[in-house]
């Protein structure tokens, strides 16, 4: 590893600044990286599709009024038409409908679980790779407690002491959105702060880490400016794929009677649904599946140009 | 890495394991349910029977007076008896791990041994035919539970192609080669489900930490001096992109010994993964137990052996 | 039709001037059915038939391997220790009672010689006792004799609370006698309409004395046969592998000529219900899966493919709705749903009744359950000499409206019905299960047209059918104002089921709710009849008793009966099999063969 420099905000190569200044007028650091990510065509193209998918789950309710659990048997398993056109499943329900109600708590979940997972992830990651000694086994030895939990007694015990606490204090929707991404997320930090130490124990001896270190600059300063963003790269990925992990995780905790109560069609619960009809109706899995996956891809694409965004070795 | 230090780590993880397994057992305890439940709505058995066999197998006990019993027991050597099957823990765990092994490990062999290289030669060319591939199935791979590509591939290659099985069975009557071959066609469809899910994230964690490596300034060093791309890659790059592979790879293996519950399932694979969520719905908690207090000593040795790597990888990590 | 036309009737059958069949087909005529039938021939000292399906095969083996698909393997072979039927179904390979329950509800000798009797001295005429014969040349797997010794000495390893054996219930009471080495007597405290309990069908199951005399009581579970059976049933025990697999051979010492025909048989284990249906009906890599509460949709679907069928047996079993009729909202005395309160609303007829107005349960049989469950006004329905004629279901929102509305119980703008400021607003539980869950929708939706708000929760299966006392999530807590499930009497004979209407059985935390009455629904006018056809020994009598019991419960609306639960089973095509709706799916093993 000897004799690589790698890079750190202050680190920034000089030759680029001035190229920079001299082309046009200074950037501030947020249009620069604007700049950035308009250069990842893949990240524009998914920031646009994500938008879409928002917007299709925000304002979809005001276009398509059809009700989403309108039980209707003449309209059994219908292939999708006009007047359905995702189709609808067994019990005659739209699945547009379903799925653009569905869509709002799978994609909140995702994105909280996600944020709650990675956040408690590189803060524990972080404290355990810059600290040593008896900070770092304590820290590392709650890891391999979360990692060791049997998951399914776990939920029943979180279910049985707190759902009716939480139900109290939040509401009934509110209460099992909080129980949920806590729990989801809580149960899917630990590879990230594994990760994020590992990455740590290496950049913390790096040359540049060193002389940050000898012009004085504090601890946090340390963490957040010189090594945290050198070790984005695998938290990156792993947020993203913790969005997926998490749409899906919320349609298990519902057979646990964790999750949203089982008439509310979130997306992994509806794709779950949807099993046992592959062959007889496979318009039924395929459009839940569909819709995870184009939000899964374009999430992860998002955050590959955020990355190159925010990655100041990047010459564009 | 000094010998003391290694033996520090060691000596720690004894009491790590005992803290681990106060924590194991007491969520077990207290989460809900009980192991006669199907009992209770037969009306033929008479309540007084299920609180006698409540009471023959200790649940009315106090959670630290089970707890002692249980760490007693164990460091005798004796992992328990299970509520359910009525037999001794370390038999019904020993019956199941041939079939682990073979389904569960040889499905994160293979997505170890093929996530690695893809997610190498993506790095290298990136947004490049291959790298747009490679990364769409991994995609696939994450976003689509495996409860849905399982009884994808069933419908596919057993049901429309009548090519594989998918009942898997600890009793194939062949021998021999042929053998081999049956078990090779039992074990396709969940070792590609499970490759598939674990390999996609991997790919991707391998892309990127390589792509991270690939843009410093002494990998242009190295090109520059003349070295093959071939030696840059492997001797350079990839060396120093390890890093966070070990990492994930420590925490996968572990989890070969816990099973995969969904795949275990679908294809009826009699690994641990199956007897552990019977035993969990089933609340036979000295085998999860067992199962769990063993899942967190791999844990923590995995740990410890991901700690080791990175001072080989990057020798300037220092121990103390 | 009243009891003396019937006892006429049964005279002639005795005296030969009626045949068994005539008698059968005019009692089915006037609303009994054919099992109830027969059963009545019984008691009144005619001998039942002994319908034996037609066996083809001319000698025992040369079938191959018989594949059997059970999604949830066997976890134990000892039958006094099995906690769910397909633990019971693992020992019915190896194990035999004295007699079963065939498809129709009929008894059926296995080990014993014959059907007691008045006739052949079988039961005697003061009810108390029950004389069984053995069968003289059966062998336990390892050559030694079966006696009289070895039914004696498993009442006596039953009963013994130190063995803890699960099947205490059906020896406690009993006191069980050896007569000669091939004659035991059962022997009740009280006269006893049903006998055929103790060494009867799936809890009758006899182990061999002299394997597991020396692990009695607290020994019990350090016996080497707990895991290795040596029976005497079919097949000869080879290997098992808890939750997995259990296999055998055949044994050729059998005691039933020319059987069985399957040379090996084995019970795989693992998966879900819908693969299992998969494996026997689409790609025929098995031959038997038993218990696919499936939607009837996808099972249909999987017929197309030709390779086998599924197969429906009647037992008793029916998927219901509870009613609660104590407050599951205020607590008293740290318990909810206490018996010292009143539910503020499903307290009032009118209500109750209205709501039952509310369950469409011809959709719920036509869309979810199709052949797996057929709607019912009854809760006792089979045999059906159990069931009523007089009740009767039906689905009318208007109807609950007006109801509704005649009790007082106005509109809100909410669309919410109240009355004196307390809304008609449920919460209905459930296990987690798909059908479940549709069901809860649809009545969920109906029940919104009437002005009734249902919440609708669903909860594990593992903790809903739990009997842990401190979680309020289990069934017997019933801390919900509607709970649905499947229950149902377990042999042709509701009277031990019928419990569940006894005032004094009522769940509450002094018996930490291990009582059988769930919906706390108390009256004593029923509780009276209820005592008084325990000691009925007149049969027609005791069935007239037993069909006032069920409509009492029905017309109260204590609890709602949506869909029957038969056993559902797929079966490939060529195999010939009889099941049983009250007894083990395998209850006739010995018999089954398949044709080339």
């Amino acid at each position: 590893m000897a004799g690589s420099t790698l890079a750190s905000p202050t680190a920034e190569p000089a030759t680029m600044l001035v190229a920079a200044t001299r082309m046009a007028p200074p950037l501030s650091p947020a249009r620069e990286a604007w700049r950035r990510f308009r250069k990842h065509r893949m990240a524009v193209v998914s920031l646009f599709i994500l938008t879409l998918l928002i917007a299709a789950i925000g304002l979809g309710p005001f276009v398509w009024k059809l009700p989403i659990n309108e039980i209707d048997f003449s309209a059994q398993l219908k292939a999708p038409s006009w007047a359905h056109p995702f189709g609808t499943d067994d019990l005659g329900q739209d699945l547009l409908a379903r799925l653009i109600y569905g869509g709002r708590i799978s994609l909140a979940v995702g994105l909280s679980a996600m944020a709650v997972a990675v956040s408690v992830g590189v803060t524990i990651g972080a404290v355990s790779g810059m600290a040593r000694g008896g900070v770092d086994t304590v820290l590392m030895w709650l890891t391999d407690l979360f990692l060791s939990l049997p998951q399914l007694p776990l939920l029943l015990l979180v279910i049985y002491l707190f759902r009716d606490g939480l139900k109290a204090a939040f509401g009934a929707e509110g209460g099992v959105f909080v129980l949920i991404v806590v729990v989801i997320g809580g149960l899917r930090w630990m590879p990230v702060a594994r990760l994020v130490r590992a990455q740590f124990l290496s950049l913390r001896e790096k040359e540049f880490v060193e002389a940050a270190r000898a012009l004085g600059a504090s601890r946090m300063r340390l963490i957040v400016k010189h090594i945290l963003p050198n070790a984005l790269g695998p938290v990156i990925v792993a947020g993203t794929i913790d969005v997926a992990a998490a749409i899906i995780a919320e349609s298990t905790l519902s057979f646990l009677g964790l999750g949203f109560p089982p008439d509310i069609p979130t997306w992994g619960r509806v794709l779950f649904d949807a099993k046992d009809y592959l062959d007889i109706a496979p318009y039924w899995a395929l459009f839940p599946g569909a819709a995870i996956f184009l939000a899964v891809l374009s999430i992860n694409f998002v955050g590959d140009g955020l990355r190159d965004a925010l990655d100041p070795r990047r010459v564009l | 890495m000094s010998a003391a230090y290694l033996l520090r780590r060691l000596l720690l993880a004894i009491p790590s394991l005992l803290g681990i397994s106060l924590v194991l057992f007491t969520i077990l305890a207290l989460a809900p349910g009980d192991p006669f439940g199907e009992l209770a709505t037969n009306p033929n058995v008479p309540p007084e029977v299920r609180m006698a066999l409540r009471a023959k197998f200790g649940l009315d006990d106090p959670v630290w007076q089970r707890y002692v019993h249980w760490l007693a027991a164990m460091l005798q050597g004796d992992w328990g008896f299970s509520f359910v099957s009525r037999m001794n823990v370390d038999t019904l765990i020993l019956q199941r791990i041939p079939a682990t092994i073979a389904v569960i490990g040889s499905a994160q062999v293979l997505a170890i041994l093929i996530a690695v290289p893809v997610g190498v030669l993506a790095a290298t060319r990136p947004y490049s035919l291959f790298d747009q591939v490679a990364n769409t199935l991994a995609f696939v791979g994450f976003s689509l539970p495996t409860f849905f590509t399982g009884l994808l591939l069933i419908l596919l290659f057993s049901v429309q192609l009548d090519w594989l099985p998918f009942v898997y069975r600890t009793d194939l009557k062949s021998t021999g080669l042929a053998w081999w071959g049956d078990q090779i066609r039992q074990s396709a469809m969940p070792v590609m489900v499970l490759g598939l899910f674990q390999g996609a994230s991997l790919v991707r964690y391998v892309r990127s930490s390589v792509l991270d490596v690939i843009r410093l300034d002494y990998v242009t060093t190295a090109r520059s001096k003349g070295i093959g791309e071939r030696r840059v890659i492997i001797g350079h790059v990839v060396r120093n992109a390890m890093i966070p592979v070990v990492t994930l790879v420590a925490l996968q293996l572990p989890v070969v010994f816990s099973g995969a519950i969904v795949t275990e399932q679908i294809f009826r694979v009699p690994g641990i993964g199956s007897l552990l969520i019977a035993s969990i719905l089933a609340n036979d908690t000295p085998v999860v137990m067992a199962v769990s207090f063993v899942f967190a000593a791999l844990v923590i040795l995995f740990n410890l052996i991901a700690d080791i790597i990175y001072g080989w990888l990057d020798p300037r990590i220092a121990y103390r | 039709m009243d009891a003396g036309e019937i006892r006429g009737m049964i005279k002639r059958v005795k005296n030969g001037r009626l045949s068994r069949r005539g008698f059968v087909r005019r009692m089915v005529a006037v609303g009994l059915t054919a099992p109830l039938a027969t059963q009545l021939l019984s008691y009144g000292g005619v001998a039942m038939a002994q319908t034996k399906p037609a066996y083809k095969p001319t000698k025992a083996g040369g079938g191959g391997t018989l594949k059997l698909l059970w999604w949830q393997g066997p976890t134990l072979l000892n039958p006094h220790f099995a906690t769910g039927t397909k633990d019971q179904d693992g020992s019915r390979l190896f194990y035999e009672p004295l007699a079963a329950w065939n498809s129709t509800g009929d008894l059926v000798p296995i080990l014993a010689v014959e059907l007691p009797t008045t006739e052949n001295g079988g039961l005697p005429a003061d009810g108390k006792s029950v004389i069984w014969k053995l069968k003289q040349n059966v062998k336990w797997h390892d050559g030694m004799p079966f006696t009289a010794d070895d039914v004696v000495f498993n009442w006596e390893y039953a009963k013994d609370p130190a063995t803890a054996a699960v099947t205490a219930g059906s020896y406690n009471s009993v006191t069980v006698e050896k007569i000669d080495t091939h004659t035991v007597r059962v022997v009740f405290k009280q006269p006893s309409p049903f006998w055929a309990e103790a060494f009867v069908s799936a809890t009758g199951m006899i182990i061999p004395k002299h394997l597991f005399a020396a692990f009695s009581g607290d020994k019990s579970r350090d016996a080497p046969t707990n895991l290795k059976p040596v029976g005497t049933g079919p097949y000869l025990f080879k290997e098992f592998r808890p939750g997995d697999l259990v296999t055998g051979v055949i044994n050729p010492n059998y005691h039933v000529a020319h059987r069985p025909y399957f040379d090996a048989i084995e019970m795989k284990g693992g998966g879900d219900a819908v693969s299992a249906a998969r494996a026997v009906l689409q790609t025929g890599e098995y031959d038997f899966a038993w218990n696919l509460q499936v939607e009837d949709e996808v099972l249909l679907r999987l017929e197309a493919a030709g390779k086998g069928a599924v197969r429906v047996t009647e037992g008793g079993n029916v998927e219901h709705i509870q009613i609660n009729f104590t407050d599951p909202n205020t607590e008293v005395d740290g318990e909810k749903s206490s018996i010292k309160t009143k539910h503020p609303s499903l307290s009032d007829p009118a209500v109750r009744r209205a709501f039952s107005l509310l369950i469409d349960k011809d959709s719920v049989h036509r869309f979810i359950y199709g052949r797996g469950g057929n709607a019912t006004a009854n809760f006792i329905f089979n045999p059906a000499r159990f069931a009523s004629k007089a009740t009767k279901y039906a689905f009318n929102v208007e109807e609950a409206n007006a109801i509704l509305e005649k009790a007082g119980w106005k509109m809100g703008a909410d669309g919410i019905r109240a009355k004196d400021g307390k809304q008609l607003k449920y919460l209905y539980q459930t296990s987690i299960n798909q059908p479940r869950q549709k069901t809860q929708a649809i009545i969920k939706q109906a029940a919104k047209k009437a002005g009734i708000e249902i919440e609708i929760k669903a909860v594990t299966a593992s903790v809903f059918f739990s009997s842990d006392v401190a979680n309020p999530d289990t069934y017997p807590h019933f801390y919900t104002d509607l709970q649905m499930y499947t229950t149902g009497p377990t042999q042709p004979d509701p009277s031990v089921f019928l419990q569940l209407f006894l005032s004094t059985e009522a769940a509450q935390k002094a018996n930490k709710w291990q009582g059988r009455n769930i919906t706390r629904w108390q009256n004593a006018e029923w509780d009276k009849l209820y005592a008084r056809q325990l000691g009925e020994l007149d049969p027609i009598t005791r069935a007239a008793m037993i069909i006032k019991l069920n409509e009492m419960v029905i017309e109260d609306v204590v609890v709602i009966p949506v869909v029957t639960r038969p056993s559902v089973a797929a079966v490939t095509k060529n195999l010939t099999c009889e099941l049983s709706g009250f007894d083990s799916y395998i209850w006739d093993l010995a018999n089954w063969f398949k044709e080339a």
